[in-house]
Order: structure tokens, then C-alpha cells, then sequence
């Protein structure tokens, strides 16, 4: 499996707490130096690949490969120096809420390296334009508007240049011009770094315009894959329910329940 | 109908569960010393946190202490006086002080002055995910921000403590001199006879110690270990307020007896 | 955050606390308990010590000489042993007395020592021969209040 190309791997990875399963003998693959989203409903186990990936969490079964190692085989250690390769993108954006802007997007490069002060401020500024927040790196996070605050949050991931960058959620809950914004900004973080990206989301319009690569997983499987076209093509059930965001089809809008005329006139729960 | 094998199920369950929640706590006791490196190395990582919690302390320490010191003068002058020793009354408010009330309520006005401050941050830190991104960034929160946190607690509560006393006793001294008239000289005097360094203050000193260890552990494990929701960290800084009251109050029964009573 | 304002506060909060453990020490603690003094223990046997205990002052014309340092009831003769170390600058001869005394009517007790007229000095193990036990205020109002002084009890000492 000493692939190359391939820098993120899971291979008939199984997940659950207890005696609920998230995962089931699921398996992807994510080539060096693409922008590979994975999608699926609220609740299908997207998050859960990010934290597998990251080696928060370890696979019931399956191996989880990033860079040819096996995260969950590990030690804190070797993880630690693995992370150092990682870029992470929280969903809630997880700024240092008592640090400033520029503190918040110097914290990896004060705590990893040794650069002097003079060249962390050039880097830290430098990031900061990329996003277009140069002008507001003295702001406190409380101080900063949602999209503003996931801009800083992604200048901060990419401060020390990552190998593997991931998103959680990037697009949710923005305005349609800070969400197409941070659409072109993970695209090109992507090119320039030469990164290979993971963003885990439900925003397929937004998805389709700027991955390589999409996997959609629904109930813990795989259940389609392929490059935008592929998936525009697709004549899926769920694909299309997903697509057009109809409100029952195979992803039922009821959670299971008995019999409602039954609930209704039965005597009692 | 419950059987009482149930009942037995139900006592044995309870009693599992504060003995696995004690080992937690001993073995994020241990985890936080093992990682302590990091606040040698970085000193001012714990300077911070003392100026947080240690400094914005001071003056609710400070009042208070000034008022425990006046109504004690009032008080013990009061019942002093009906045995013709009110002369008497410097001893006695050094020594409730120095053994009892400084460590106890200096102890108390910490944990929900700081205490309840530590545990809401590193809850709040929890729930908007920025321990998980430090873990992510390849650093230990344990590390970065729970053993400062700790340390600068362990290390600001005997200070508070000294200073509670030295301005209770102060308070103590304005009322009964001042106010009601005892010779100064005598007020002095009574209590340096009694207070003795090593038997009185030291382990007044003492006592302060292990209270700030207790208080501080608390604060920052219920913070830890909170329910990352809006709910659980308040849930969490009531807890971390109640808990350390009972914990500062029982132990200082213990230390008491062990101290003053040379069991 | 302005790290020397930080810095300057935290320094401020440190010294208020050594100033007030300095304060604690000097000016509330009385002086001779921590500079330990060198001294030599002597032991006395008392018949009943009252309410002595260990760290009660012994005193020689109302100075302050040493302390208590242990209470023992010997079972060879059912006395109280009680040990006692004297300041070394101090020294008294050895048919020195010692007596248990109540300051006040109900202040505290110490032990209270008297100097002999012999030539030798008692020396670090030694024993004070002399000794009168602590008065008792129960037993005077039995002697002298009700004058029912019955057999089994033991007359006030001296």
C-alpha cells in the first residue's frame, strides 16, 4: 500500500459508540495534492471520518493511512509530529477567544518554532492578506463577524504551510458572498500550497464548483463517488434527492416510528 | 415493586461511579504534574494566569478580610469583656484567624471568585472546540492551558491567604484600639505571646497549601470534564463552587485535628 | 494584553504576600518560637500537673526560659513525667524547684522554677528534685469550703 499518490487512505474502516455503529467497512481514497469533499446528510458519520483522520478517535476495524503511516498505531509522539502536518479548519472556527487576530494566526509559529519575532509578523501579515483581514489583525474574535471569523480561522490553519489541510463544515452557516469567498480561498490554498484537502460538508452547490473529488456517504457507506460531473450525471436516487433537496425520497423525512393512526388512538406510549 | 437486590444494584452502582470519577480525578491530578514542563520552560504562561486569577482576587480578598477582622474584634471584645479579659482580644482574633478563617474563607472567596472563572473558561474553550484544535495543532491542553492554569492557582490562594490574615488582623486592631479602646501595646502583646510561628502561622501556611491544591484541581477538572453545552458549563462552574466549599470544609476538619490536636 | 502592566501587577500581588507573611512573623508571632535557641531538656515528676500541656511556657521570675516538650504518666510510680528544654543561657542549681502555677484565677498554667542555693548546675538529662504539683481549684473548696475532707481522698500537695 506504499502508494505514492495516494496521501489519505481508509481501508474497511468501521466506527461506532457502543452499540451504535457511525461507520460500516467504509474506504476512500485521497490523492496527493487534490480537493476531495465528503458529503452527506446532517448526522452520517462526515464528522467522524475528520476526527478518524486526524487520530482524535481510532477505527473499530480498518486502518486509517495518512502518509503511509497508520494513525491509529501511533504513539502521542509520532501523532503529534503527524499533526504538525495537518491543517484544521473547526466548524465553529475555534479562534483563541483571548488572543488577537494576529496572536490567534502566530500561536502555531510561536509554539513550533523558533523564528524571531520580525519574521513571525511578516508571515502572520502575509497569511492575514491572503484571507483579505491584514487590516484587522489587532480585532479581538469576539469582535469579528461570522464569515470574518472563519477567514481568520482558516488563515490560522494554513500558518505553518500544512500537508493535509481539513475542513469541517467551511461553508456553514455563511452569506452567499462569504461562502462563495471561502470557496475560492480553500480552492486556492489548495493550489499554492500544493496541499491535499479533505472539507467534510452538505453544501453540494458550493462542493461542486471547486472539488476534484466527491464521496457521498449516507448511513455509514460509501453510497457515490465520483468528480462533479460524474455526479451531475448521476441518476442516483439519493444523489438526486440530495442535489435537489427534496424533503422525503430515500433519506425518509420521518424518523422511524410506529404506526401513527396506531400512536394517535392507541392507548398511550 | 423494586426488590432489594435492586436496591443493592442501585447502591453498588453509586458507589462504583464516585470511585471511578475519584480515579479520574487522581489521574488528571498525576497528568497535569506530568506535564508541567511546559510552565517551567515558559514561565510567563503561568504569570498570566496568576495575574488573572491571583490579582483580580485582591480585592475581594482584601475587604472581606478587613471586615472579618472588624466584626471579629467586636464580637470577641464583647464576650471577652464579661470574663474581665478583654485585654485578651488581639490573641484570639490573630489565632482564628491565622489557624482557621484565613485558610477556610480566603479558601472559599477564591473558588468562586477564581475557581468558578477557570472552570467556565476551559469549559467555554471545550465547547467552541479550541481544545480539540490545540490537540490538532499538535499541542497538549493539558499542557498549554490546564497546568498554568492549575499552577497559578496553587500558587496565588496562600498569598491570598497571608494577606487575608495581615488584614484581618489589621481590622481587628482598628476596631478594638481605635474603637473601643484596648491599650495598643497590651493588643500586641497578648497575641505575640500566644501565635506561635511554627505551631500557629506555618500551618495555617500549610493548610492554605492544600486547600489551593484542592481548590485549583477542582476548577479545572469540572472545566475539563464539563458537558460541552451552555448547560453543562454552567452545570459545571455550580459544581466547581459547591464542591470545593464541601471539600475545603471537610479537609480542614482533618487537617485540624491532625495539626492542633496531635492525633 | 500589555505583558510589563501584567508583569508589574503580578510583582505587586508577590510582594503584598511576603510583606504580609513578614508581618505575620514579626509582628504577630512572637519572636523566640523560630529562632530555635539551643537548650538542654530537664524532667520533673509532679503528682498531677492540671492543665498543663505540651508548649506551655517555663518560667524562672516570670521570664520566659523554655518550653514543655512532653508529658508521660510513669507507671513506676503513677507520677507525671514531664519534660521540659531550658534555654542554654539559662542555668539554675540542681536543688532548683519547679511548680505547676496558674496565671490568674483561670488563665493558663506554666511551670515555675526557683533557684537553689547548691553549687552544682543540673546539666542536659537531669532531674529537678523539687517539685509541688498544680493547686487545684475542686480540692481547695473541698478542704477548705465544706471541711469534709474524706479518707480516700488525697490531700491538696503542699
Amino acid at each position: 500500500m506504499n502508494d505514492k499518490s495516494t496521501f489519505v487512505e481508509l481501508d474497511q474502516v468501521s466506527f461506532g459508540y457502543g452499540s451504535r455503529t457511525i461507520l460500516r467497512n467504509i474506504s476512500l481514497r485521497i490523492p496527493r495534492g487534490k480537493l476531495v469533499a465528503i458529503m452527506g446528510g446532517s448526522g452520517c458519520g462526515k464528522t467522524t471520518i475528520l476526527r478518524l483522520i486526524g487520530g482524535q478517535i481510532k477505527p473499530t476495524s480498518g486502518r486509517v493511512m495518512v502518509d503511509n503511516q497508520s494513525v491509529a498505531a501511533l504513539n502521542t509522539h509520532q501523532l503529534f509530529l503527524l499533526r504538525r502536518k495537518m491543517g484544521m479548519l473547526f466548524q465553529m472556527g475555534a479562534l483563541f477567544t483571548d488572543q488577537t487576530v494576529f496572536e490567534n494566526v502566530a500561536f502555531q509559529m510561536r509554539e513550533h518554532t523558533d523564528l524571531p519575532e520580525a519574521l513571525i509578523r511578516n508571515l502572520v501579515l502575509m497569511k492575514l492578506q491572503a484571507v483579505g483581514l491584514r487590516g484587522a489583525h489587532h480585532l479581538m474574535p469576539s469582535e469579528l463577524s461570522g464569515g470574518m471569523a472563519r477567514r481568520v480561522a482558516l488563515a490560522r490553519s494554513i500558518a505553518l504551510d500544512p500537508e493535509l489541510i481539513l475542513y469541517d463544515e467551511p461553508f456553514a452557516g455563511l452569506d452567499p458572498i462569504s461562502l462563495g469567498v471561502i470557496g475560492q480561498l480553500v480552492r486556492r490554498f489548495n493550489d499554492a500550497l500544493g496541499a491535499t484537502s479533505i472539507i467534510v460538508t452538505h453544501d453540494i452547490t458550493e462542493s461542486l464548483n471547486i472539488v476534484d473529488y466527491l464521496y457521498m456517504i449516507a448511513e455509514g457507506v460509501v453510497i457515490a463517488e465520483g468528480t462533479p460531473a460524474d455526479i451531475y450525471q448521476s441518476t442516483h436516487p439519493y444523489l438526486k434527492q440530495f442535489v435537489n433537496g427534496h424533503a422525503d425520497g430515500p433519506v425518509p423525512f420521518h424518523y422511524p416510528a410506529p404506526d401513527y393512526a396506531h400512536d394517535l388512538l392507541g392507548d398511550g406510549l | 415493586m423494586k426488590s432489594i437486590a435492586d436496591y443493592l444494584t442501585l447502591l453498588g452502582h453509586q458507589v462504583t461511579e464516585r470511585l471511578v470519577l475519584l480515579g479520574a480525578v487522581f489521574h488528571f491530578l498525576f497528568s497535569i504534574f506530568f506535564m508541567s514542563g511546559t510552565c517551567l520552560r515558559r514561565p510567563w504562561l503561568v504569570v498570566r494566569e496568576i495575574y488573572f486569577v491571583g490579582v483580580f482576587s485582591l480585592l475581594i480578598i482584601t475587604v472581606a478580610g478587613l471586615f472579618v477582622g472588624l466584626v471579629l474584634g467586636l464580637q470577641m471584645y464583647d464576650t471577652l469583656e464579661r470574663f474581665g479579659s478583654g485585654d485578651g482580644v488581639g490573641m484570639v482574633v490573630a489565632l482564628a484567624l491565622v489557624r482557621e478563617l484565613g485558610p477556610v474563607l480566603s479558601a472559599l472567596l477564591f473558588s468562586s471568585r477564581a475557581g468558578s472563572a477557570i472552570t467556565a473558561e476551559i469549559g467555554l474553550m471545550k465547547a467552541t472546540e479550541q481544545l480539540t484544535a490545540l490537540e490538532m495543532m499538535a499541542i497538549q491542553p493539558l499542557a498549554r492551558v490546564i497546568a498554568p492554569r492549575f499552577w497559578a492557582g496553587v500558587i496565588s490562594l496562600p498569598l491570598l491567604n497571608v494577606i487575608f490574615c495581615a488584614v484581618g488582623i489589621f481590622g481587628g486592631y482598628l476596631v478594638t484600639v481605635k474603637l473601643l479602646g484596648v491599650d495598643a501595646g497590651t493588643f500586641w502583646s497578648q497575641m505575640q505571646n500566644a501565635v506561635d510561628f511554627r505551631q500557629d502561622i506555618l500551618n495555617g501556611i500549610i493548610k492554605s497549601v492544600i486547600f489551593a491544591l484542592a481548590v485549583s484541581l477542582i476548577a479545572v477538572f469540572e472545566g475539563y470534564s464539563s458537558v460541552p453545552t451552555a448547560e453543562g458549563v454552567s452545570r459545571a462552574t455550580t459544581r466547581t463552587v459547591v464542591l470545593s466549599a464541601l471539600v475545603v470544609l471537610a479537609l480542614d476538619f482533618v487537617l485540624t485535628a491532625f495539626m492542633f490536636r496531635g492525633f | 494584553m500589555n505583558r510589563n502592566m501584567v508583569d508589574l501587577w503580578v510583582g505587586f500581588f508577590v510582594a503584598l504576600g511576603l510583606a504580609a507573611v513578614v508581618f505575620l512573623s514579626l509582628k504577630v508571632a512572637n519572636q523566640s518560637s523560630f529562632r530555635s535557641a539551643p537548650s538542654y531538656d530537664v524532667h520533673a515528676y509532679f503528682t498531677n500537673i492540671g492543665g498543663l500541656k505540651i508548649h506551655s511556657p517555663v518560667k524562672s521570675a516570670g521570664v520566659v526560659i523554655g518550653r514543655v516538650t512532653d508529658i508521660q504518666l510513669d507507671t513506676n510510680n503513677y507520677q507525671a513525667k514531664v519534660s521540659m528544654a531550658l534555654d542554654n543561657r539559662y542555668r539554675f542549681s540542681v536543688d532548683s524547684s519547679a511548680s505547676i502555677i496558674t496565671s490568674g484565677l483561670l488563665g493558663e498554667q506554666y511551670i515555675g522554677i526557683e533557684v537553689g542555693a547548691d553549687d552544682t548546675l543540673l546539666a542536659d538529662g537531669d532531674n529537678i528534685e523539687f517539685t509541688s504539683s498544680a493547686l487545684l481549684l475542686e480540692k481547695l473548696i473541698g478542704a477548705f469550703g465544706l471541711n469534709q475532707v474524706s479518707g480516700d481522698k488525697e490531700p491538696v500537695d503542699e
